[in-house]
């Protein structure tokens, strides 16, 4: 397939900003390719970089996962063998290493670690709030996966660590995750809540939420939610302090966001709304990649001339065609067919290049992804994806 | 298949990127165009269903768009003043303003409170017959069931108070599948079939919600028919000279651009025949086609509709 080159010489590149940074986001609305545009930036970064990178996934198509060769869900790092280079023909100068979020698991984690001692921790983990609420705590998986990434890095472990985010309703909530982490253990709410736990003195200032409160949920179940509450904030100091490093590390100088996005409307109002977002954090936005862009022939002019003759005059053409071609009737169908395809896919292909046109005034690197036509099924797949955007 | 617009209320959801708005904001207006008197609320208050009806911004409070159609965008603390100002009458409500926050925290905190704010609106006007039919244009596939799932768990979890005691007539609509139903909006690539097909068993497991319908969102159409892609592939085979003289301009880019499509169709096609295979026998599936447009407003809305209406047998 042809190639679809980035509009300008970017300023960098993709290998550049791969090659200085530690950390590399790759953020965007659902759908875009974010995980695969990550595995395959990671892939990258092992065979021509060197040292040892990580790719951090966070639901990633099974297909996805086989090519990294990750055969079981779970928290585990796991090194891509050295079989899966050599089956796609490449000698790695680093290692590729692997791993899935498991949201429940990285939770129970982080209690062990936090709880002030063990009979708190097992009520805890023993609690049946504990579940439901880490469920669906406040952006509970986009802090997870911040919190994991923190550690990871402090961890030293790897030289370049590429994450994919969590699919969230609105892609900044994972940037502010661990500042609503830390604001919610400080809030007045927790106190309100787990006041009566302790004493049942009411301020007045909790008085009218309790009268109200109690009637629409039964005060047993606010006693059960204070309950848990309590024993969580025996975790306090721990919790907020992880919460401001992790912050601490999203703006930090060696991490980079790539925000990802396909041409269609939703996708890049997201992505132009995350760069802003990025901008006022004070965030380095690395690149912007757009993924499945049409090939830049669709928007040839004379060939749609031609595509329009083939559809107006069928007839015409396949009589001037190669009679060996087949049954004329057939012949003519086929040459209506592909000229109509085109002029289809030129409708969509214009109004991609509108929309690129106006991205592509964003200073950072935009780096485009042709339409894969096949799905990326191994480590080969996922270089050849990679090539497209590493220079 | 008509009886799927007959039902009271339809929760449209699919992964992200399916086009899950598109289809909802399409399901509503085809209903609306067959004279039922529609709602259709999208539980994010941050999406852009208006843009699908180019009307100007929507909000909690439903405003018409278009004949027998109404459109609203959830907002958990106005459901519950609304519901507050419903079942407690009047005095408390003053004192609701500055609570709004205190509740969201709550609601925050005790699982199932928000969903059950969100879900139960639908649900009161359904009960109420406000509406012949409510599409809500729901969460995507990762968290549907939660909030199906939300009236259930507050029974579990709250043993009184006037949350539990709305939870009862609640699941009599949920469960009725002659009244409610999930429609799955999929595509035909790997991780949407997948979420789809996970989908498919998480509400059976989790929720008393039936699955109404599958629709498969952006259908490549078949390039060729029986024996033409044999007269494709020895024209793809031409020099370019021939092929231009007889044509009169390039024709490399036109076929490379079928070659395309035709690779695109088959890689989908492959997703789509699983998709087909591993629903539930018996599962409808409406099939609505890419479509090739300039851009994703009432003009695509209309379009999708009229596709809808022509699988739904209209």
């Amino acid at each position: 397939m042809a190639r679809s080159r980035a509009r300008r010489p970017a300023a960098t590149s993709l290998e550049q900003l791969l090659a200085a940074k530690e950390i590399v986001i790759h953020c965007g609305s659902g759908g875009v390719g974010k995980t695969t545009t990550a595995a395959a930036a990671a892939a990258m970064a092992a065979v021509h970089l060197g040292g040892k990178v990580l790719v951090l996934t966070v639901d990633p198509a099974r297909r996805l996962a086989n090519a990294l060769g990750l055969q079981e869900f779970g928290n585990v790092e796991t090194q891509v063998p050295a079989e899966a280079f050599a089956a796609a023909g490449v000698e790695p100068r680093g290692e590729l290493w692997a791993a899935m979020l498991d949201t429940k698991q990285s939770w129970d984690d982080l209690v062990r670690a936090h709880a002030p001692d063990a009979a708190t921790r097992d009520a805890i983990l023993a609690n049946p709030l504990y579940q439901n609420i880490t469920g669906r705590f406040v952006q509970s998986h986009d802090y997870i996966a911040m919190e994991r990434l923190y550690e990871i890095h402090a961890s030293g472990r790897y030289d370049l660590i590429v994450v994919d985010t969590p699919p969230t309703r609105n892609a900044i909530d994972f940037l502010e995750a661990p500042e609503r982490m830390a604001d919610f253990f400080s809030s007045r709410l927790l106190r309100w809540l787990t006041v009566p736990a302790r004493s049942r003195v009411l301020t007045m200032a909790s008085k009218p939420f309790y009268s109200v409160a109690d009637r629409i949920l039964g005060s047993k179940f606010l006693e059960d939610i204070a309950e848990f509450f309590l024993l969580f904030q025996t975790m306090y100091d721990g919790f907020v302090e992880r919460a401001r490093a992790v912050t601490r590390t999203l703006s930090d100088a060696r991490t980079t966001f790539v925000v990802v996005s396909t041409l269609e409307a939703a996708p890049v109002a997201e992505a132009e709304f995350f760069v802003e977002a990025l901008a006022e954090r004070r965030m380095h936005l690395g690149a912007i990649v757009l993924n499945k862009v049409l090939p830049e022939w669709f928007l040839d002019d004379s060939a749609a001339a031609t595509a329009q003759r083939l559809c107006a005059s069928p007839e015409e053409v396949a009589a001037a065609l190669p009679d060996e071609l087949g049954d004329r009737a057939q012949v003519e169908r086929v040459v209506r067919e592909v000229g109509e395809s085109f002029l289809n896919f030129q409708v969509v292909a214009k109004r991609e290049a509108a929309t690129r046109a106006e991205l592509s005034s964003a200073p950072e690197v935009v780096a485009a992804v042709p339409y894969f036509t096949h799905d990326i099924t191994d480590l080969e797949g996922l270089l050849e994806l990679g090539e497209q955007v590493w220079r | 298949m008509t009886d799927l617009l007959d039902r009271r209320l339809l929760f449209v959801t699919g992964k992200g990127g399916v086009g899950k708005t598109t289809i909802a904001a399409s399901l509503a207006l085809l209903a609306a165009q067959q004279g039922k008197r529609t709602l259709v609320g999208e539980v994010d208050a941050k999406g852009n269903l208006a843009d699908f009806y180019e009307t100007g911004p929507t909000s909690f409070q439903e405003r018409q768009v278009a004949p027998n159609l109404w459109a609203m965008s959830m907002d958990t603390e106005e459901s519950l003043k609304e519901y507050l100002s419903l079942q407690l009458k009047v005095p408390l409500i003053a004192r609701i303003g500055p609570l709004a926050r205190t509740f969201d925290f709550v609601a925050t905190a005790a699982p199932g409170v928000k969903e059950i704010l969100t879900v139960g609106k639908f649900l009161w006007e359904v009960k109420e017959r406000h509406y012949d039919l409510v599409v809500v244009d729901a969460v995507a596939t990762g968290h549907i069931t939660g909030q199906l799932a939300a009236p259930s768990a507050i029974q579990e979890l709250v043993h009184v108070g006037l949350v539990r005691d709305q939870t009862g007539w609640m699941l009599d609509i949920l469960g009725d599948p002659a009244q409610t139903g999930v429609v799955i909006v999929s595509a035909p690539e790997e991780m949407p079939v997948n979420e789809t097909l996970e989908l498919v068993d998480r509400l059976e497991q989790e929720t008393n919600v039936q699955l109404a319908a599958v629709i498969a969102n952006r259908v490549l159409p078949e390039l060729f028919g029986r024996g033409e892609e044999e007269v494709f592939d020895r024209l793809e085979a031409l020099p370019d000279d021939v092929l231009e003289r007889a044509a009169g301009g390039p024709v490399r880019p036109i076929l490379d651009g079928a070659r395309m499509a035709v690779s695109m169709r088959r890689t989908r096609g492959v997703h789509l025949a699983r998709l087909r295979e591993e629903l539930p026998r018996g599962t409808p599936i409406l099939y609505v086609p890419y479509l090739f447009q300039r851009s994703h407003g009432a003009r695509a809305t209309a379009q999708v509709a009229a596709h809808l209406g022509e699988e739904l047998g209209y």
